[in-house]
């Protein structure tokens, strides 16, 4: 969709449709000198680059096939030594680690902590994001600027209080809480992000909802959140990412039962080396939801981080 | 987090939005009914907490005494904290940049081939998975033993193919008086030897993982030329007994890539190395009398690589780890910016007769300089907070030279300590380090409304 007749914040999905093929480099004088140049010049980039991209690819490959071999290959040689030795591939980790009840619990956890995150903080910043947009108050340009303010605040600041906060109502160490702390800081992003991406809606659109007699929050409803979809989808990924990758929220709110799969590896990586068939497979299973996002969304994750922002 | 308000679109303006919005029509509280659930969240669980901090790290460890600045003052004071700040400093000033650096050395290049977009999916992927993820793929990269880290078994692999030489840690002579231990290390012959004649040289005590996979048998050297001194080199020990000692017998195994000298006065005349079959040629000698050496390189433990999570290097090996990680998003942003910038400006300066160079740095990166500035604030703001890859990467020994603020904060609240005073000083202190970066985004964000 086209929101290109907004103002500068309200470009968010453009930057990135607007990026132009990339264009042949070729010398001023675009003789046969020049070509040769050019092609030996792009001869040596795409080598650099695939030197690149192969140092990239390594350290995953490395944790994906040592979580494909037993313990003891692992502890007698380098996983590479499984490209020459099929013979030592297994899934046996895998089966050991979906039979390890407190792992597959965490696995839960982190699902049952990133899935209400997420539609907590789209649904409330959607409501927000509308109100800065669209609706007039006093001191909303100074509370929209509060917000902005808010994007860089550091958990840290936040941690001790809010435990306490939580502790008194009753909730510490549950997952309640974990999610809580989650929607809060993820807040500040998601109303700037919307709010960008709402005011960026055709004007006249909702003056013709508004002739029709449509209410405040039949707009929302069904002009906005529909033509604000890529957006939203933006924000769920990041917000999803953001939670199911964190690690010290839920290490300093969640107790044991509700701890999420990044905590309960990171106990086993106390103990690094004697364990790596757990902690390879582990985190290889806590990595592969993400990537399985990251790479069916690609274009909607690129543009949350076009629009200024990554957590 | 680290975010950074801001849109990316080098010379991007625009009409501010709220020029087109309607006047107010329902009653203001519907606006405010929008606005609490979010609001009332945002207070309760940011707002108010952040000025219970400041309260709280007025106040000692127990919060019943009042100590005013003096957790602050502990910050400076305390070795563990003071380390944390000193490398959250290196962090500051090595990873930003160098993310950055890479970033548009990427987005630059990535234009140039036409598998452009692969390159960038590969090195933007790991965008998208945890810090812990990270931390522990980088834990097996950085693995001490090179048998099993990759990072180690490549620089081992880089250094044997530079010193070829094999080494027999714990190998020694047979008989120690022909051949005793030399001055400089090693051993020497005890008698001295003319040109044109061979010299055998038995060792025992070879580790059997020294030997090659499939060594060769021993094989006793034939008569030299008038000016060489020849001879083997071999591990005097027949598998399965018999035998005779000093003697090459049939199933012993020759020690190849042994260094021999040849002395004279003391000084290095000839150096050869043994081949195969455990044979050396020491050639174009004077006549004269020469003592034989095995250097104590031979004997030396084998380089087994570099200790990167050691307490020196721990900090360096994790910002690669980091960079890793987010030079892909360095290299999204500066490629959008770079996607902006008119073609004409650069075909242009190309036809002025610029070179390549010439028009990135006079034309492409001023271009770009909004666009660094945010990835570089958004950078450091990320590395201000960084807590997860030094928590995971840094192994116990070496968790005090890597600490941070982030980690340190976290063990003196919840590790164990219970110091919710000295905490919530950490805690504003990297507030107060993120709060140039929050004027930064709201001034940005004010001159994008104008």
């Amino acid at each position: 969709m086209s929101v290109a007749t907004g103002g500068g914040a309200a470009t968010v999905p453009e930057t990135v449709e607007t990026q132009r093929p990339p264009k042949r480099v070729t010398g001023p004088l675009g003789g046969w000198g020049s070509r040769i140049t050019a092609f030996l010049n792009r001869g040596l980039v795409s080598v650099v680059l695939t030197l690149i991209a192969v140092f990239w690819l390594l350290p995953t490959l490395g944790l994906f096939f040592s979580s494909l071999r037993s313990a003891q290959d692992n502890t007698a040689s380098g996983w590479w030594n499984a490209l020459t030795a099929p013979a030592q591939l297994t899934l046996d980790n895998y089966q050991n680690l979906l039979s390890n009840e407190g792992m597959v619990n965490a696995f839960f956890n982190t699902v049952w902590i990133t899935v209400p995150a997420t539609v907590l903080v789209v649904v409330l910043a959607s409501l927000a994001a509308y109100a800065f947009a669209w609706m007039d108050f006093p001191g909303r340009d100074w509370l929209f600027i509060v917000v902005v303010g808010l994007l860089v605040v550091p958990v840290q600041v936040a941690l001790i209080p809010v435990a306490g906060l939580f502790g008194d109502l009753g909730i510490y160490g549950t997952r309640l809480s974990v999610i809580l702390f989650h929607v809060a800081f993820g807040l500040p992003f998601a109303v700037f992000l919307l709010r960008n991406f709402f005011a960026g809606v055709p004007k006249e659109l909702l003056e013709a909802a508004r002739m029709d007699g449509a209410g405040e929050w039949r707009i929302f409803r069904s002009v906005i959140m529909p033509l604000g979809l890529p957006a939203i989808a933006s924000l769920g990924i990041f917000q999803f990412l953001w939670v199911w990758n964190d690690m010290l929220i839920a290490l300093v709110f969640a107790d044991s039962s509700a701890a999420p799969l990044t905590v309960a590896l990171q106990s086993q990586a106390r103990q690094f080396g004697s364990n790596i068939d757990v902690l390879a497979t582990g985190a290889f299973l806590s990595l592969v939801v993400p990537l399985v996002v990251f790479f069916s969304f690609q274009r909607y994750f690129e543009q949350g981080v076009l629009a200024g922002s990554v957590k | 987090m680290s975010q950074t308000a801001t849109q990316v679109r080098p010379g991007g303006g625009g009409t501010p939005a709220r020029t087109r919005r309607p006047p107010a029509r329902e009653g203001r509280w519907l606006a405010w009914l929008f606005l609490a659930p979010a609001g009332v969240v945002l207070l309760a669980l940011v707002l108010w907490p952040i000025v219970y901090s400041v309260w709280r790290s007025l106040f000692d460890r127990s919060g019943r005494a009042f100590i005013g600045l003096g957790n602050y003052q502990r910050i400076f004071t305390d070795a563990d904290t003071f380390t944390a700040l000193k490398n959250n400093l290196i962090w500051v000033l090595v990873a930003p940049a160098l993310v950055t650096v890479l970033g548009l050395i990427f987005a630059v290049l990535t234009e140039r081939v036409r598998w452009g977009t692969a390159f960038k999916l590969i090195v933007f992927m790991p965008m998208a998975i945890s810090f812990l993820a990270a931390g522990i793929i980088f834990r097996v990269v950085y693995d001490q033993d090179p048998d099993r880290g990759v990072a180690n078994a490549v620089v081992t692999g880089v250094h044997d193919v530079f010193s070829s030489s094999a080494q027999y840690p714990g190998a020694r002579p047979r008989d120690a008086d022909a051949l005793p231990p030399a001055a400089a290390g090693g051993y020497a012959t005890a008698d001295t030897v003319e040109p044109g004649s061979t010299v055998p040289l038995p060792l025992v005590g070879v580790e059997g993982d020294a030997l090659p996979e499939d060594p060769s048998a021993a094989q006793a050297a034939g008569e030299p030329a008038a000016d060489a001194i020849t001879g083997t080199v071999w591990f005097d020990f027949a598998r399965g007994g018999g035998g005779a000692p000093g003697e090459i017998d049939d199933n012993e195994s020759a020690l190849p890539g042994v260094v021999v000298q040849a002395l004279r006065d003391g000084e290095v005349v000839a150096e050869a190395t043994t081949d195969d079959q455990g044979l050396f040629v020491l050639e174009g000698l004077d006549p004269g009398g020469y003592q034989l050496a095995l250097p104590a390189g031979n004997f030396a433990q084998p380089f087994r690589g570099v200790s990167w999570l050691g307490p020196d290097l721990v900090t360096p090996a994790i910002i690669v780890a980091y960079v890793w990680m987010w030079a892909g998003f360095a290299m999204v942003l500066i490629g959008a910016g770079l996607a902006a910038i008119p073609r004409d400006a650069l075909e242009a300066a190309r036809i002025d007769g610029a070179n390549e160079w010439q028009v990135f740095r006079l034309i492409t990166v001023p271009l770009l300089a909004p666009v660094l500035t945010v990835v570089l604030v958004t950078m450091i703001i990320n590395v201000l907070k960084i807590f997860d890859l030094v928590y995971i990467i840094a192994p116990g020994s070496s968790a005090q030279a890597a600490n941070v603020i982030a980690v340190q904060m976290w063990s003196v609240s919840f590790g164990g300590a219970q110091d919710f005073g000295l905490g919530s000083a950490l805690g504003v202190f990297l507030f107060l380090l993120v709060l140039p970066a929050m004027l930064f985004n709201i001034r940005r964000f004010r001159q994008e409304q104008q």
